[in-house]
């Protein structure tokens, strides 16, 4: 009697994770499902301005979210993500546009019944390769540097991006795109979030994850241990990199026009802050400082109507300055959300330590 | 166990910090009641802080004197300005704003095209008009029936050259030495020449570089085989100073025309003395004796202690436009407003005579000014058609 149950219960023990997993993915599921059910209703229900903001919101923590995969969790810093958000971007949108004048394509659209946003995900599908390639090229040679030299690597070729576009005919030159199709909405976004902060969720709590974090850790005691670094960081490279295109073609497709000046180094390091400020390591805390910084730099207007003086950038780096004195490792640190609630609660949720 | 909660205070801080801020920032209520609302973006903090804060000035001054002189259907105007800080998402957001929370009957801006054109297709969507001051792409207004200009576009500064140098100048022999990366100066030099053509003159060679070209002799010593009265370079002010020094080494005197490309003190530095007895035409001057620009200029340096620059005076001209057309409109909704912009007919601003074409562009005359002595000088105004 007393062998059977420790038997089922070792049992029970077993599909635990797999249950959990399976649980797990199911809820991710539904929440993705939820987007575009629930996606016209916000955009009924919500005013055009929060609108605006709730969207670029989203496109800000998709970028923090990647970004962070490589800053925060395998270590490398890497100030160039605005020139993969830049590949993906014009990669959209010409795809878009390509399709969106191709008579044929556009007959075979209307003969299959679907709507033209149809061709969208497909751009977005294609930036996000596209940018991921580029993370690859870009990560196979320079990230076998370190530290600062990596970080300058990064810096250089975010800039070489900008001016390749700035110098490309076939895009605009320095005048840009213009005229690109108004697809991006709430279901969009949402759900591109959803499906950024699910794989990087996962991802860092696989065994590629561990990975990730002994090259973070240690990356010496890593090799000896047998981890691959190199491959390590070229894969989150191209991983953060890939989000950072399908973000591009979101920012591309809501805001209708391009120019290379958008993507210089400054939007760089506005995604660097959004993940220091939010906590190296933390996909939460990505999320979270990417909404607060989103939200703080429109929520301050009204400063600006009050006093005709536009005090934003001052108050908001008087905020950054004081949360990195108060709390150097950043909102969140290595911790999740999830561990403000109490430790049984969480198992229960998390499904194991989501702790590093 | 303590240090424990209080990180989960803090935490939760961080959590609850966000929310708290997204509150404060509601929509304040304005507090002039009856004031009619114009919505300005401009770029007032980053890079092009400058554009932005010129323009903004100019507007400033119109309003004061508008509401001075009575104000609009018996209202005051007030105008309430966002920043972009140079970015087009910036611009959509502020725009949004304006419209959905301020309620503006109308917007002023942006001095850039790229962020016009980030702006725009909102102004259009919820049928708000929207002047830009100087955004010179001619793709901003073609987005949609109610985005005007105050400013030329490129093009028409081909015409303003081929016309000034016909009848002014009395050249018959032109050359042109064009930037063939670079759609302004390729559209400039098209322009040029159809009109130059049509008024009897005569192309003798053109010839083309690349934006960052450092060495030109080759074309110029093609150009000198022609033996011009002038030769057309609409390009930027950095190629233009040394395609001028090294026309001079090669001993050609003949002098260089260009569009509003070359204003810049750049110029001068990079071409010297080679610049000496150039024309370019551009949107405003300085040294305009006409008397209402000299009477701006003073209300202006009155008020901010500083001479206007071109983008100051396209501000003004954009905001007395629309409230010209504010004050000839049937009523202030954005339809009636649309319709009398779209009406503009010969009115006097400090850039010229503005009337709207059909297409919503600014038909305006321009200024050609000559270098003389190291300094842009104001030659002559030249009017359309």
């Amino acid at each position: 009697m007393e062998s059977v149950r420790t038997q089922a219960e070792a049992a029970n023990r077993k599909m635990q994770p797999w249950m959990r997993s399976a649980g797990q993915t199911l809820m991710w599921g539904v929440m993705l499902a939820m987007a575009f059910a629930i996606g016209p209703v916000v955009e009924q229900w919500i005013n055009p301005y929060w609108f605006t903001i709730v969207i670029l919101c989203g496109i800000n923590i998709i970028l923090a979210v990647s970004l962070n995969l490589v800053n925060g969790f395998t270590g490398q810093f890497s100030i160039g993500h605005a020139g993969f958000m830049a590949v993906g971007a014009y990669t959209a949108a010409l795809v878009t546009m390509g399709l969106g004048d191709n008579v044929s394509w556009v007959s075979f659209v209307a003969a299959s019944g679907f709507p033209p946003e149809a061709v969208f995900p497909i751009g977005l599908a294609l930036g996000g390769v596209a940018a991921a390639a580029a993370g690859y090229l870009v990560g196979m040679p320079s990230l076998r540097l370190r530290g600062d030299y990596l970080a300058i690597v990064t810096l250089g070729f975010g800039e070489i991006i900008r001016v390749v576009f700035m110098n490309m005919e076939a895009v605009g030159g320095a005048s840009g795109l213009n005229n690109i199709p108004f697809f991006t909405n709430f279901g969009w976004v949402y759900s591109v979030v959803v499906l950024t902060v699910f794989c990087v969720w996962r991802m860092v709590h696989s065994a590629h994850g561990r990975n990730l974090l002994a090259v973070r850790e240690d990356e010496i005691a890593g090799e000896a241990m047998g981890v691959n670094t190199t491959q390590a960081k070229v894969r989150a490279f191209a991983m953060g990199a890939f989000f950072a295109g399908i973000a591009g073609g979101l920012y591309a497709h809501y805001l209708r026009i391009l120019t290379p000046q958008t993507f210089d180094f400054n939007k760089s390091f506005e995604i660097v802050i959004m993940v220091v400020l939010g906590g190296m390591g933390s996909i939460s805390g990505s999320v979270l400082a990417a909404m607060l910084l989103t939200v703080m730099r429109e929520a301050l207007r009204v400063i600006q109507t009050w006093y005709d003086v536009d005090l934003r950038m001052i108050i908001y780096s008087l905020v950054l300055i004081v949360l990195m004195l108060t709390r150097p490792n950043g909102l969140f640190g290595t911790r999740e959300i999830l561990d403000i609630l109490p430790s049984s609660w969480r198992r229960k949720l998390a499904g194991g330590g989501t702790k590093q | 166990m303590k240090t424990n909660l209080v990180s989960r205070v803090a935490l939760g801080f961080a959590v609850i910090a966000p929310l708290t801020i997204s509150l404060s920032g509601t929509p304040v209520a304005q507090a002039a009641d009856d004031a009619i609302k114009i919505g300005e973006v401009g770029s007032t903090t980053g890079s092009e802080a400058t554009f932005g804060v010129a323009t903004h000035q100019g507007v400033e001054l119109a309003i004061k004197e508008i509401n001075a002189t009575g104000g609009v259907k018996g209202k005051k105007l007030q105008v309430i300005l966002l920043d972009d800080q140079g970015k087009p998402e910036e611009a959509a957001t502020a725009v949004t704003r304006l419209i959905t929370q301020d309620k503006v009957v109308a917007i002023v801006g942006e001095v850039a095209s790229s962020r016009s054109l980030a702006m725009a297709p909102i102004a259009q969507q919820y049928k708000i008009p929207m002047v830009s001051p100087s955004s010179t792409n001619p793709k901003v207004t073609e987005i949609g029936d109610y985005i005007f200009r105050v400013c030329f576009i490129d093009p028409f500064q081909g015409f303003v050259m081929a016309r000034f140098a016909s009848e002014n100048l009395k050249f018959k022999r032109v050359a042109i030495l064009r930037d063939v990366k670079n759609d302004y100066s390729v559209g400039l030099a098209k322009y040029f020449t159809e009109t130059f053509k049509k008024l009897g003159g005569e192309i003798v060679v053109d010839q083309s570089y690349s934006a960052g070209d450092i060495d030109f002799k080759s074309q110029l010593t093609s150009i000198r085989g022609a033996k011009p009265d002038a030769i057309f370079v609409p390009g930027y002010y950095t190629e233009v100073g040394l395609i001028a020094r090294q026309a001079r080494s090669l001993g050609i005197k003949a002098p260089l025309l260009g569009g509003d490309g070359w204003d810049s003190p750049k110029l001068l530095q990079i071409g010297g003395k080679a610049m000496e007895g150039s024309y370019f035409s551009n949107h405003y001057s300085a040294d305009d004796k006409a008397p209402h620009v000299q009477a701006f200029i003073e209300r202006y340096r009155k008020a901010y202690k500083d001479t206007p620059s071109g983008l100051a005076a396209m501000g003004f001209d954009a905001m007395m436009v629309l409230s010209d057309a504010m004050k000839r409109a049937k009523s202030l909704s954005s339809a009636d407003i649309r319709a009398a912009l779209a009406a503009t007919k010969e009115f006097q601003g400090v850039t010229g005579r503005i009337s709207i074409d059909q297409q919503r562009n600014a038909v305006k005359s321009a200024v050609v000014l000559k270098v003389v002595n190291g300094t842009f000088v104001y030659d002559s105004t030249i009017r359309p058609g």
